[in-house]
């Protein structure tokens, strides 16, 4: 009887592995594989010789102007982590309170809104940023209508607000939904129970939703800061050219044909962004165990 | 003894539907009150009133002879052990025990002492940094209860809290629900569709269908003297007959008349009669008042419970003496085991055993673990 079972069990353990194979093949393949690349290339030579000299250049380049001695890549790179950060924020002001308001409306209000959220994502995001750039720029349609009001005309295209504004309109949804996910499943009897037990409205924010939404959060701001700390594309259009980000420094480089760089610059940013990560889990992990143990 | 809490032409309707039905009742302070009645009945949307979280179309919730029909549920000093817990997964079990003291910002030493105390009288002390998704349904329980009580509420309301446990635990857990009862001096109300439950924990027990209240009695009165075929029929089991109230201490059903001991009805009155299943004596069928056929025996470990066709009408009969399936058998019935209810809504609907089976019976269980319909 025993042994039947172990057997049984272990016959299903097989099934699971092999109905796991192809995902696992898949990311093998397509995760796994191009990291290592990209490590591989990160720290070789054109002669493919190991050298840490991509990283080194990463580091130490410098550019001298007027007299001014300015280290080139990390100064890139802490505009590009400025400007994600800031657009970070602003999702999390604007998408926090959003992502509230659509998980208590009724059940149409919610779906509405879902969808007001989720068509920009339909359009092909190029389209969405060159929509912005007529919008935003000095004789573009904010412009006009500020005229049209008898108001004073604006300069925002180049401008490092413009390219905040881009990665904002971009990037919200990725910080509405996780959320909004969260904030829906949300068990109504909990709620309940902290009013029951003399928490006013604000209380049973502070004490209950919020702590509980915060795997959200997390979630919400991951998927907005990689993309926005690694764009190159918003930068170059809303940005006009003047704010060189990580992105656009990774991006010539390939396009330049120098791959080791490119390779290096990625494989910086990526442990950059996995330190960074992984602090964030524990800043929630500590907020979401909550005070005293 | 002092009103706690009194509950006026209370009416409550939800999409139309009717739950609560002109609901009057008077809660005393120190008191285990059950409501006790099947799903749908309106016990959870009175429990809920009483928490705050439902307001009453028409009537009064007086509570210690305030009104406070629109006064929020965190203002009231009231706390409730919920159906399936709620307790906060961001927590720990101290965390969760403390968090009411922790919104009325009690110093920290005070805190722990009392929380400390809590754990104790629950019996999980040693469970205090424990996640809740690390505990046991009884533990969850438990942390549940420390939580509701640790603010000293005047009043504890509890919603079906052992429902989701297991017999054994479930026994226990009654037992000691009691026991926290008497050694608190709070008022316990209890929501429940079990009877025996109720029987056994309570002081006082409601019994409701259909959005009213059917009858408020100690658990002896209205396992003892019903009102009407409906609790009758609710608590515990039941031979209910159509019978003829002769006069005072006789009445005649099943084509005989029998002495009892019930007064005070008009001669002649049609009324229900109730004979519960333990107080009928098989005996020899010439020795019998009533005889009638044994259709079926089941074996219930304590007991036989008998089904007895009787002209028709098919009793239900539990006894120690073994019976054959198909014997003609005897059937005698003292005086004080006869109890007479006016006629109702109920009469007719319950307490006739033809459609009897323990299977069917156990098919319907699960129905009843249902969560009732809420708001």
């Amino acid at each position: 009887m025993t042994i039947a079972k172990n057997e049984s069990r272990r016959t299903r353990r097989g099934w699971s592995d092999l109905v796991l194979a192809p995902y696992s093949f898949w990311s093998a393949l397509f995760i796994v594989v191009p990291l290592a690349f990209v490590a591989y290339y990160a720290f070789t030579d054109n002669n493919f010789q190991f050298t840490t000299e991509n990283i080194t250049r990463f580091f130490t380049t410098v550019n001298e102007r007027d007299g001014v001695t300015t280290y080139t890549y990390l100064l890139i790179f802490w505009r590009s982590l400025k400007l994600a950060l800031i657009s970070t924020v602003i999702c999390l002001l604007l998408g926090y309170p959003t992502a509230y308001i659509m998980a208590n409306a009724g059940d149409r209000a919610q779906k509405i809104m879902l969808t007001l959220i989720m068509i920009p994502m339909w359009m092909n995001f190029l389209i969405r940023t060159y929509a912005w750039m007529t919008i935003l720029q000095d004789k573009g349609i904010l412009n006009g209508f500020l005229t049209s009001l008898g108001l004073e005309k604006i300069h925002i295209i180049g401008t490092e607000s413009a390219v905040i504004i881009g990665m904002v309109y971009d990037y919200l949804p990725y910080m509405v939904l996780p959320i909004y996910s969260v904030m829906a499943k949300m068990d109504v009897k909990l709620l309940e129970a902290a009013r029951d037990l003399g928490c006013g409205s604000f209380s049973v924010f502070k004490r209950v939703i919020f702590p509980l939404s915060l795997p959200g959060v997390t979630n919400g701001i991951t998927m907005v800061l990689i993309p926005s700390i690694s764009t190159f594309y918003i930068s170059q259009k809303l940005g006009s050219g003047k704010f060189f980000l990580i992105g656009d420094a990774i991006e010539g480089q390939y396009v330049a044909n120098n791959l080791h760089f490119a390779a290096a610059m990625a494989f910086i940013l990526m442990v950059v962004l996995l330190i960074f990560m992984e602090l964030l889990k524990c800043f929630t992990a500590h907020l979401y165990g909550g005070g005293q143990k | 003894m002092e009103k706690i809490i009194e509950l006026k032409h209370i009416s409550k309707s939800f999409d139309g539907e009717k739950v609560l039905d002109n609901i009057n009742l008077d809660i005393y302070d120190n008191e285990f009150l059950t409501l006790l009645g099947p799903s749908g009945c309106g016990k959870t949307t009175t429990l809920r009133m009483i928490g705050g979280f439902v307001q009453p179309d028409e009537g009064d919730v007086i509570f210690m002879g305030e009104k406070i029909n629109n006064v929020p549920p965190h203002k009231r000093n009231v706390n409730t052990v919920f159906q399936k817990y709620a307790l906060f997964p961001h927590l720990n079990v101290f965390e969760n025990v403390a968090f009411p003291l922790r919104e009325r910002k009690v110093p920290k030493a005070e805190i722990n002492e009392k929380v400390n105390e809590m754990l104790q009288l629950v019996k999980l002390p040693q469970l205090a940094t424990r996640r809740i998704n690390e505990l046991s349904g009884g533990q969850q329980q438990r942390v549940a209860i420390a939580r509701a009580l640790i603010a000293h509420p005047k009043v504890l309301l509890l919603d079906e809290p052992l429902g989701a446990l297991d017999l054994k635990l479930r026994k226990d857990m009654q037992q000691e629900l009691k026991k926290i009862q008497k050694a608190t001096g709070i008022t316990f109300i209890f929501v429940t569709h079990d009877q025996e439950e109720a029987l056994t924990m309570s002081d006082t027990v409601v019994v409701m269908s259909e959005g009213r209240i059917q009858q408020i009695g100690s658990p002896t009165d209205v396992y003892n003297e019903p009102k009407n075929a409906f609790v009758a029929d609710f608590i515990g089991e039941s031979n209910i007959l159509d019978g003829v109230f002769l006069e005072d201490r006789l009445v005649r059903f099943s084509g005989q008349t029998f002495k009892c001991v019930d007064t005070g009805f008009a001669s002649g009155e049609k009324v229900d009669v109730v004979v519960r299943p333990e107080d009928v004596d098989i005996v020899p069928q010439e020795k019998g008042q009533l005889k009638g056929v044994v259709t079926s025996v089941t074996f219930m470990g304590v007991h036989y419970e008998v089904i007895v066709d009787i002209g028709g009408f098919k009793w239900m009969i539990q006894t120690t003496d073994f019976v054959n399936t198909g014997e003609t058998i005897g059937l005698s019935i003292d005086p004080d085991a006869i109890h007479i209810m006016k006629k109702s809504e109920y009469s007719g609907l319950y307490g006739d055993y033809s459609s009897f089976s323990n299977e069917l019976d156990q098919l319907d269980a699960p129905m009843e673990q249902k969560p009732e319909a809420e708001e």
